[in-house]
Parts: C-alpha cells; structure tokens; sequence
C-alpha cells in the first residue's frame, strides 16, 4: 500500500470551554473519495478547517504527503497540496472568474514558473473542463449560485492540489445541478486528486464515496463502506433523532 | 503595460517641474504647487493599503506628522541634509507601517481604522510631552541655504516632492500590476478566501503597511522646512488624514491614476478656495464631495470615465462595469 | 507627593465623569454595538448636540431642558441618517467596507466645519444655577455640574437599558441585532426596526450633547477626542451590551482622572486612546461581551 496523502492524528480542536473536534483521526489513501457526514454542529466543518489550516487544531497532528503540516498557515497548507472550497461560496467578488482562478496560479501554484500566456492557457483548460469557458470574463459578483459552486472547484483545482476539500459544494442546487457538480468530483477524482467531500445530500455521498466518516457532536461514530455506515444505528439516530 | 510611455511621462514631468523653477518668476507658484504636490504622494501612498488591501487607514495624520518630527529631530540634533531626513523619515514610516500591519492579524475593517485613530493620537501625546522637539508650542526652524543648481529653497522643495511624486506612483504602479496587487485585492475581497487559496496574506499586508508608510511619513520631513516651524498640532492634523482618503475614493482606489487624478482635482480646489474663500470652507468641500462620492459614484471618478466612455468593457484586467 | 486624600478625589470624579462617559457612548452602543454601523460620526453628532444646546440656552433656556428638547430633533435626523446609509450600503450588498467607514468619517467632517461657520472656533458654555458651584462631602469638594451630570447621565443609562430589555420594541432591536432573517420570518421588519434603533441612538444624542456642554466647554473638533472615549467604551463594553456600557465608562473615567492627577493634563487625551487599542489587542470582544 502507499503511504497516506493525509493522516489526521488525535486532533482535538477546544473554543473555550467547548469542545468541537474530539479526537479524531482518520488516513486517506492517495486518490482515495472520502465522504465526510454528520448533522450540523457535529465539527466536519471545524474538523477540515484543521486540515486546511483556516484553523489550528489545539491537540493532535496533521500530517500531509508525509510532513506534520499542523503548524503551518493555511496559505502554506495550499501551497503544499490541499485545497478547499467553501460552505459559503467566498469569490474574489471584485475579479472575473478567470483573475480568481490566477490567483491561486500566481500564489498556490509557485514555482512551476508559468508565464502569462501559459497561465491563462492552463486556466482556459480548468473552465472549460468545469463547464465555465463562456464566463471566463464575467465578474464573480454576477455568477449564478452553481457557477460559483463551480467556480470555487476550478480555483481550487488552480493551485494544482493533491487533496481537494468540497464543503457542502451542492448545498441549494437543483437536483441536475448536483448531478453536474458530481460527475466533476469524479473526473477530478479521476485525475488523481484525493477528494474528502462534505455534504449533506445522502445519495450523492453514497454515490461518491469510496469510504465514509460519521460525526456527530465532535466524535467519530461510525467509518467505513457508505453501506455500512448508513446500515450502522448511531448513524441513524443521529440523523433521526430517535 | 506600456512601460516606456509611463517612464518618458514621469521623466517630462520631473522636467517641467525643474523647468518651472527656472523660469517662472512668481514664487506663489512654488507655495501651491508644492502642497498639490504633497497630497498626490498622501494619496497614492494612502491608497496602497486603503484601496488595494482595503484596510482604512485613519492614521495618515500620525505617518506624516512622524516625518515632520523625524526632520525636527535630525534637523535639531545633528543637521542633518534634508534628503537624508526624508529617507530616514521613510524609514521610521516604514517600521510603523510595520506595526500597524500587525494591527491587521487581529482587527478588520472599522475596528483598524479607529485603531489607527488611536495610534495617531497616541504618537501625538508623545511628541506633546517631548520637550526637545519643542512640545505642544511647536518649534522654529531654519532653512538651510539651498543646494545648488537651485538658489530658492522653496523651488528646492518643489522639484523634491516632484520626485517623490514619480517614487510614489511608480511604486504603486508596480504593486498594482504584479502579483502582489492580485493578492492584496484577493485580501481586500476575502481574506480568508485569500489566505486558503494561498495568498500569504499577512506577508502581503505588512509589505503593503510598509510601503505606504514609508512615503507617508517620507512626505512629512520636508513639510517642516516648507514651513520653517512645526507644532503637534498641525503636524498631527486630522485634515491629513481625510484628505488622503476622500481624494482617493473620490479618484477612484482600483488604478493608481485615481489618487492622482483626486489629490490633483481637490487640492487645486483647496488651494484656490484656501486664498479666495476660507481654509474652513475647503475642508466642508472636502467633506461633501467625499459624501457625494461615495454615495453616488463608489468607484470614483475611475468608475465614471469607465460607466460614461467605456460602455461594454469586458477588459480583463480592468474593474467592475456593473450594469 | 502623593497622598491618599488625592488618590480618593480622583476616583471619586473618575467616577462621576465615567457615568457621563457612559452616556455619551450609549447611543454609539446601539448604532455600532447592536446595529453594525460604522458610525465614526457619533461623537460629531455629539457635539452638534452640544452646540443646538448653547444655542437653545442663548434664549434662556436651562441646558437640560434643551436637550430634551434636541432630542426629538434628533431623533428624526437619525432616522434619515440610516435611510441614507441604509439605501447606500446595506441595500446594495455587503460591500460597505471602506465606502460606509468613509461615508462616517465625511458625515463627522462637514458638521465640524458647519459648527465652525455657524459659531467659530471659539469655545462655548452654557450658563445654568449648578454650573461654577461645587459641593463638599467629607474633605471632598466635587463641582455641582459633575453631580447634575451624574444623575442625568445614570438616568438616561437605566433607561435605555430598561427600554431595550424590557419593551417589546427594545427585544425586537436586540433580537435584529443577533439575526435579521430570522426576524423577518417573524413577520417584524428588520430594516424598520434597525431605523427606529439608529433614531435612538441618536435622539440619546440630545441629552448627552447637554451634559457634554454642562461638564465642559465645546469647541468644534472636541468630537475627535470623543472618538476614543466612545469607542474605547463600547469596544470594552462588548459590543451592544449596556450594562457593560456604564462599567466601561466608570473604567475609563477613573483611568483618566489617575492620570490627569498623577501625570497632568497632556498626558489624559491619549488614555482612552491607549486603553481601546490595548481591548482590541488583547480582548476584542470586550470585557463584558456576549
């Protein structure tokens, strides 16, 4: 087997008195889908915020391609290989879609010493892949909201990522919308990017995952094939509420 | 972008200033032209972190104020040349900008802005209290004769702040179009969008921080010998502050030619105003066009020309042409 | 050099001014503390007020009485203060940021300058039977306009924070303040109700400008030191809480008058100043926040 591309080591993130990550560990294997599940509150969110470096984790490591990432800022975290996208999509409103995707080139991707034409050549590609090539122009501000779910993807696949995070990337789209946002997943996937996707929306995890990961209230309680977890009772009490 | 065309602009223009000291005959021209002069560095410098990070920075009074007193000082303790106080001014407001970027790691948005308030004023009290630089009376000081070529101090100080001018801009020039000015308007739009997308934001800010500080308290060391005395009061004058910031939102913070255009336009106004009316009327000129702007035209006169001689611009690397 | 008898006076004026402090913040701790208005023109208003207060008493009238009589005034221009800032910026996005900062900050200009061509530079004063008289408890000896202050400003305090505790329209404004669209699903209006909050918080305006004129003579560009005074008390309060108001206030009052007693009058404008960049350091949510 190869070594992990993520290995996440006790990690306990506290905010004051309240605990929202509990020792949670988990390992990726490299162009691994990972599906992330739970109710809300239950700490996915925090939990990826402590892999991608948004926050620091306050006990535990994480290690990433094989170095303990855990003190690093989130701008080295990307550098190093893991992006994200957001629950909320945060697009560099004042930019079109094509300078958000140079952003990540300029700063993610340095040092594989691109010049302007191969930028924007490499950045032509992601769009078209993605579905955007009509709005490489348009202002982030004037995107529908699956263009910026879209647009979110392609600028973290930008900064040329081993793992990609996908924060509730379907949450509000329309059942075919969320078709289209899978079926990028999967050719990302593809590509051999390792893909940890949160979300809500259970026929899309269970299409999606190879393995899956139930939190509930900052613990783990239930890891591995999407049928398993789903069949496991604490999951379904969870999510029930019984 | 068109390199040369920018660098023969800024060599005409250091030229006719010199030009202008050799010819003109009036020195009320040098008076004015100085301080227009001064307000398009303020602004320019200003709009490094207010228009490109996005950071408001209420403090300008306390950067140029600092290099009214850094000059005093030099000035006062060891005689030293003025260009030597200007470049130590910058220095010294490089090192506060410094400080202030690290402001930013815990305060955004209007919490900065009144944090700078507060720096300035602190730095105010200080200057108050110390009485070498003369405290709260304020100190005389005396010109220097002039370097050669020049025999007028005055049209001295005049070709100077044309240079520093040129500095300025071309400095925010450089910011805006490499990488730092995508990654400072990544900042500006999201921070933590910017950071995940890796943009080392603080890295960014404190450069930012430190290069408008270093022409904003730059420009304050000649501003004692322009005046030949200086006091906290003045020196420290909120109206630097506003000034900086209402003529680059009023020329518009996304391209460097808006401060410019805004610091020409309003201190213009201001000069002419300040000798036909009163002080007191230029500063309400200033307040209302800053209102006015704001309110019915946020990207300045930039987002003007743009909405009126523009109408279809999909130019990439240009700004918003909302519908 | 320094004795207790000094130390005691201080506290005790610290005191007196803190509570005046408090009032004249309270106001920026419903527009800025609840609302999230960047409202850097607060201490201008302050001042207005304090001006329409000598202007009133020009006429005879007791400076109390005016500024309950400002305060409906103000009331009305707070009003249109946030339908102007409302239909600018909050209407058109999130995107207020610098513009709604310098938007304030203009606000606070022109009125400076439109007191100082309406009245100069000149300080002014008001003239009322407790102003220049002081009392004596103990060995202390306190100026009568302080203890008039004192009463108004602990009044206008209890008020408010009762107003907003206990009425419904004062829980419909905190309830704004924590979550606007779940508000709305209540049926209330959240712009409605954030524009009658942002009245009060002005219309308070009118008394404070009378105590601010009471407790000291006004010149135009006094808002500026108001700046750190206001903010400093409402950043320590915690956003938006009242009670923390009154305790941020009395704080500050008796940090300055130590310091003016102990170091002199130079050094008292930056305390206020020192103290709200060192909350914001350390402690941005405050001393008391939520």
């Amino acid at each position: 087997m190869s070594h992990p591309v993520l290995h996440v080591d006790q990690v306990t993130k506290r905010f004051g008195g309240f605990t929202a990550v509990d020792n949670v560990s988990l390992t990726l294997r490299p162009g691994e889908r990972f599906g992330l599940i739970g109710p809300n509150g239950s700490g996915k969110t925090t939990l990826i915020n402590c892999i991608s470096g948004a926050l620091r984790s306050t006990e535990g490591r994480v290690t990433f391609d094989g170095h303990d990432v855990s003190t690093l800022p989130a701008y080295k975290r990307t550098r190093r290989g893991i992006a994200r996208s957001f629950q909320i999509p945060r697009p560099f409103k004042s930019m079109t879609v094509l300078e958000n995707l140079l952003v990540a080139i300029d700063f993610a991707a340095v040092g594989h010493g691109l010049n302007a034409r191969q930028q924007e050549s490499e950045v032509t590609a992601i769009l078209d892949k993605m579905g955007l090539g009509s709005k490489t122009h348009v202002l982030s501000s004037q995107l529908s909201q699956v263009e910026l779910r879209k647009m979110e993807l392609a600028r973290a696949v930008a900064s040329r990522p081993k793992l990609l995070i996908s924060d509730e990337a379907m949450a509000g789209l329309s059942s075919s919308e969320i078709d289209e946002v899978l079926d990028l997943l999967i050719a990302l996937n593809k590509d051999g990017i390792t893909i940890i996707m949160i979300e809500h929306i259970m026929h899309a995890v269970m299409r999606f995952s190879d393995r899956v990961l139930c939190m509930e209230a900052g613990r783990v309680i239930a890891e591995g094939a999407p049928k398993d977890v789903m069949a496991n009772p604490r999951v379904q009490e969870a999510y029930l509420g019984v | 972008m068109r390199g040369n065309g920018f660098w023969l602009a800024a060599a005409a223009f250091i030229s006719a200033a010199y030009g202008l000291t050799v010819f003109a005959t009036n020195d009320y021209v040098f008076f004015a032209g100085y301080i227009i002069l001064q307000f398009m560095v303020l602004a320019t410098a200003w709009n490094i972190l207010g228009g490109y990070a996005g950071y408001v920075n209420f403090g300008t009074n306390a950067f140029f104020g600092l290099g009214v007193y850094t000059a005093v000082f030099m000035a006062k303790a060891f005689g030293a040349p003025l260009l030597l106080q200007i470049l130590v001014a910058g220095l010294v407001g490089a090192v506060l900008g410094f400080a202030v970027g690290l402001l930013t790691l815990r305060m955004h948005g209007i919490f900065f802005s009144i944090a700078t308030i507060a720096m300035s004023i602190i730095i105010e009290t200080f200057i108050i209290n110390w009485k070498f630089v003369g405290g709260a009376s304020g100190v005389q000081l005396l010109r220097p004769p002039p370097t050669a070529p020049f025999d007028s101090y005055i049209r001295m100080l005049f070709v100077i702040a044309a240079v520093m001018v040129v500095l300025a801009v071309a400095v925010a020039r450089y910011v805006q179009n490499s990488w730092i000015g995508r990654g400072l308007r990544a900042v500006r739009d999201d921070e933590i969008a910017a950071e995940c997308t890796g943009v080392p934001t603080l890295q960014l800010k404190l450069l930012a921080c430190s290069i408008s500080g270093f022409f904003l308290c730059a420009m304050g060391a000649p501003a004692a010998m322009y005046l030949q005395y200086a006091d906290p009061a003045s020196a420290f004058n909120l109206n630097y502050s506003v000034s900086a910031l209402a003529m680059s939102l009023i020329g518009g913070t996304a391209h460097w030619i808006g401060p410019l255009l805004g610091a020409l336009l309003l201190a213009s106004t201001q000069q002419l105003l300040t000798v036909t009316i009163s002080s007191e009327v230029n500063v309400l000129v200033l307040g209302l066009m800053l209102v006015l702007f704001v309110v019915g035209a946020p990207d300045g006169l930039i987002g003007l020309y743009r909405r009126f001689f523009k109408p279809k611009s999909s130019d990439p690397s240009g700004g918003s042409s909302a519908p | 050099m320094f004795s207790f008898e000094l130390l005691l006076d201080a506290v005790v004026l610290g005191l007196l001014l803190g509570c005046f402090y408090a009032a004249v913040s309270i106001g920026l701790s419903v527009s800025f503390g609840l609302l999230d208005v960047p409202h850097v023109a607060h201490p201008a208003f302050l001042v207005l007020a304090s001006y329409g207060t000598y202007f009133l008493s020009e006429y005879g009238i007791d400076p109390i009485i005016a500024g309950l009589l400002l305060t409906p005034v103000f009331f009305v221009l707070g009003l249109g203060m946030y339908r102007l800032y409302y239909e600018t910026f909050e209407k058109r996005g999130s995107d207020a940021g610098v513009r709604g900062i310098a938007f304030f900050f203009g606000i606070a200009f022109i009125i400076e300058v439109a007191i100082i061509l309406l009245f100069g530079v000149d300080q002014r004063s008001v003239q009322a039977p407790y102003i220049g008289k002081s009392i004596d408890i103990l060995s202390l000896r306190i100026p009568l306009r302080l203890v008039v202050a004192f009463i108004v400003a602990l009044l206008l305090t209890l008020i408010l924070t009762l107003y907003l505790s206990r009425t419904f329209t004062g829980r419909t404004i905190r309830a704004v303040a924590q979550d606007a669209d779940a508000l709305r699903l209540m049926g209330a209006n959240p712009i409605a109700t954030k524009q009658w909050a942002f009245g009060i918080a002005t219309g308070v305006l009118g008394i404070a400008g009378a105590l601010l004129i009471i407790v000291q003579p006004v010149e135009p560009t006094l808002d500026r030191a108001y700046i750190g005074r206001t903010f400093c008390v409402v950043v320590m309060a915690g956003l938006g809480s009242m009670s923390g108001t009154l305790l941020a206030g009395l704080i500050l009052g008796v940090a300055e008058s130590i310091v003016l007693t102990l170091y002199g009058a130079s050094w008292a404008p930056a305390i206020s100043f020192a103290m709200l960049l060192a909350v914001l350091a350390v402690r941005p949510q405050g001393l008391f926040g939520r």
